[in-house]
């Protein structure tokens, strides 16, 4: 995404070379081109990139692919929070 | 008004069996998007019960999800109205949809096409291929300008009760009430509120460091210097001014991030982890002075 980045060394994304196949999707569905394939193995070209969203691990058919998968939103972070403290809270953020 | 669309398969045009089947969500909006883009064409459309939440946001709960879209292939009858086994779904569904689980139940695989509907024209009309630029996310301006009423909406929902309380603590001087009084930390504040949610989100890339807390509160900082210029307060008042107008600035745009399509969960944290701490420090130190200002 030109223009943008957030926070370095963060994301929780971890691929096992191992396990890919090299079919491509983790390429296809990540809305942060965070993947390539090289020599029919994908590979993290940067994971800073990454936004956790899991379209990468729900739709890796070989299992190779983690990531803690949540929504970058603070309101929702701190419904969270508030769940944790406050057991029997609804947890509802601002968050979609 | 309603902002749901019920789910099924809904005919654009006059499809045949052959017509490709597109997927979406039933968010009257969603739907409405991708019934225009797809106007004067001939296909299917299988509206998927989201509860009337959007592509993004369901896929993220799992509504917009393999579970559902089984079901209402199934529901739908899809199989026999259709003679391919071929869907089309927006790539903000990939979170929440599992192409090989779709296939693997159904038969019918799946394509992720384009981020926006405006692209699935140029999409059907290109051999069914998606471009580098129909998967590139944007965050334009105007992108970042639609959002804005929203921000506002929930900071006034939070200002509901700051605005009097602060009006009645600024109006108390010397054993008096007087109203007057209060006109510019109301002002301040109001202030405060447009720094983190207008100017922060609107000057997004260009405000220095990756963290949405700094960004705002170095645009808080900013308006309150300019406040301060104004109405020409000094000493501690002026740094109650700074340090609290910052802080509102600087959790509210913190609060952006949640609109943004870029910023992780784990950054998000991260950056609560350490910027809360500080804007609780400095809220403490802000009204700290305001006492000192107002017992001189």
């Amino acid at each position: 995404m030109k223009g943008y980045s957030y926070l370095q060394d963060v994301a929780t994304l971890e691929l096992d070379p191992e396990a890919c196949i090299g079919c491509g999707m983790c390429e296809e569905v990540c809305p942060h081109q965070v993947f390539t394939l090289r020599d029919d193995k994908a590979e993290i070209l940067d994971a800073d990139r990454c936004m956790e969203c899991g379209a990468c691990q729900t739709n890796c058919p070989a299992a190779a692919i983690r990531v803690d998968v949540g929504v970058g939103c603070a309101a929702g972070m701190i419904s969270e929070w508030l769940g944790e403290i406050l057991p029997g809270r609804r947890r509802s953020g601002g968050c979609c | 008004m309603s902002y749901l669309v019920p789910a099924g398969l809904y005919a654009i045009g006059a499809p045949t069996p052959g017509s490709p089947v597109l997927v979406t969500a039933n968010y009257k909006m969603s739907y409405d998007l991708v019934r225009g883009a797809l106007a004067g064409r001939n296909l299917w459309l299988l509206v998927l019960e989201t509860n009337g939440i959007n592509v993004w946001c369901a896929a993220g709960k799992g509504t917009f999800g393999s579970e559902e879209l089984v079901a209402r292939i199934e529901a739908s009858r899809l199989a026999d109205t259709v003679a391919h086994r071929s869907l089309i779904l927006p790539l903000f569904g990939a979170p929440g949809v599992s192409a090989h689980e779709v296939r693997a139940r159904t038969g019918f695989s799946v394509r992720f096409a384009a981020l926006k509907a405006g692209d699935i024209p140029r999409y059907l009309d290109g051999g069914m291929r998606t471009t580098p630029e129909m998967r590139e996310l944007t965050f334009t301006f105007r992108e970042r300008l639609v959002l804005i009423p929203v921000e506002l909406v929930i900071a006034l929902k939070g200002s509901v009760w700051i605005v009097p309380l602060l009006a009645i603590a600024a109006a108390w001087r010397d054993g008096h009430f007087s109203p007057t009084a209060a006109i510019p930390a109301v002002l301040a504040y109001c202030g405060a509120v447009a720094a983190g949610t207008i100017v922060t989100p609107l000057a997004l890339p260009w405000l220095p460091t990756r963290s949405f807390a700094v960004k705002g509160a170095l645009v808080g900082v900013l308006w309150s210097l300019l406040f301060l210029a104004a109405v020409g307060w000094r000493g501690s008042a002026a740094a109650a001014t700074v340090l609290l107008v910052s802080v509102v600035s600087s959790f509210l745009a913190l609060n952006f991030t949640g609109s943004t399509p870029y910023t992780s969960r784990s950054g998000v944290k991260r950056e609560m982890r350490l910027s809360l701490p500080v804007m609780a420090g400095a809220l403490v130190a802000g009204f700290g002075c305001w006492v000192f200002a107002a017992l001189r």
